[in-house]
């Protein structure tokens, strides 16, 4: 069996499962603890499992508790040889539910991969907005109407929040680029410490993006700069993708069903060039034009 | 000895079923164009494609169609064609 196996039951085209295998493809055989989402719902239907690693699914917010609590027990028990422990949330766990959970495990210190799922918004329960849902997306809490085009504020800068938690090792990966996943989940193992892994996930329901469209989308979301590439290491930035001849957000909006009343509501043009600041702020801060 | 708590779940393919009944368009190879790169095999979200003695072999039980691997193919060797 597979470490991620065939038959689950994720939608056609969803960005989640290329995300998980790559991160397993990096760390081979792990302990995996995963939080209520999407991800849960397509791998662990009652009685069954997907998974080829031991797996456990306690609830929405204590992802991280579940697994300090595994490491913790194979650390004293002298098992710690026998495989890294791994964290999958999804990005309401992550920024939202279980933030609580996560910045208790990198205050302790414990030498856990974490692993967020950002496919930006709740999906599992039909696209409700979370901490992580970018500006202008139309979500059923943040339906675009006659005043408000969508959801207002920025994502939550959770690269940020987990190196000033000191997090050994932080990073950002796109499901379009499935090799740089496994290397930075390898990477990230050469560590002893909290170490966190940011995957931009694409998810065709939500989103409203055809299945076979899914790579080209995230594709564009890391080439126009929304969704930088970083590398994190003891708090410095080593490695960051850089992008040639960068392009303009419209391209990556204009695919996508959740972002098409922009281009008609009388504040899109506003939220448009909200979005532009913020990849033109990224490309700057991190040094992404090459 | 059989597990006595129901709640262990033994891993195994298709924990959903059998996935390729949900399948509206499937993805055919071509021979003499695939070169066996297993770039499709990198993205394929299912997991299900292996390399095979001419060229990559898709396991079509489990197979969704999404067309990922038809739009990730450099050399255009799959094609989507509608499900009878």
């Amino acid at each position: 069996m597979k470490l991620f196996g065939s038959g689950h039951g994720a939608c056609p085209g969803c960005g989640l499962p290329i995300a998980v295998k790559s991160v397993l493809e990096g760390t081979g055989p792990c302990f995996v603890a995963n939080a209520t989402g999407c991800l849960e719902i397509i791998s662990s239907q009652y009685g069954k499992s997907a998974w080829g690693v031991p797996y456990i699914h306690s609830v929405f917010e204590n992802s991280a508790a579940v697994a300090a609590g595994i490491e913790a027990a194979l650390k004293a028990l002298g098992r710690k040889d026998e495989g890294p422990v791994v964290v999958f949330a999804g990005d309401g766990a992550t920024a939202d539910i279980g933030i609580g959970c996560l910045s208790g495990m990198f205050d302790r210190g414990h030498d856990i991969l974490y692993v967020c799922l950002d496919n930006e918004a709740y999906q599992n329960t039909g696209n409700q907005q979370s901490g992580l849902t970018p500006p202008g997306s139309n979500t059923t809490t943040t339906p675009s109407g006659k005043v408000l085009p969508g959801k207002i504020k920025p994502k939550k800068d959770m690269v940020s929040i987990a190196l000033a938690h000191k997090a050994v090792y932080v990073a950002t990966a796109s499901v379009a680029y499935p090799r740089d996943i496994t290397r930075k989940a390898k990477r990230a193992l050469e560590f002893e410490g909290p170490k966190y892994l940011q995957i931009h996930s694409v998810c065709v329901t939500g989103w409203g993006v055809d299945g076979k469209q899914a790579i080209p989308v995230a594709k564009l979301a890391v080439e126009t700069a929304l969704y930088p590439l970083v590398e994190y290491e003891n708090g410095q930035l080593v490695r960051v993708k850089k992008i040639k001849d960068r392009k303009p957000v419209e391209e990556y909006l204009k695919l996508q069903r959740r972002f098409r009343h922009l281009f008609k509501h009388p504040k899109g043009k506003e939220v448009i060039a909200e979005l532009q600041k913020i990849a033109d702020e990224n490309a700057k801060k991190y040094g992404l034009d090459a | 000895m059989q597990p006595i708590d129901c709640l262990i779940s033994t891993p195994d393919k298709g924990s959903a079923g059998k996935t390729g009944l949900w399948r509206t368009y499937k993805p055919i190879v071509d021979e003499k164009k695939c070169n066996s790169c297993m770039v499709c095999w990198l993205y394929c979200p299912e997991n299900v494609i292996t390399e095979g003695e001419k060229c990559i072999e898709i396991d079509y039980e489990y197979c969704k169609g999404c067309g990922i691997c038809c739009e990730v193919c450099a050399k255009k060797a799959i094609k989507m064609v509608l499900e009878e």
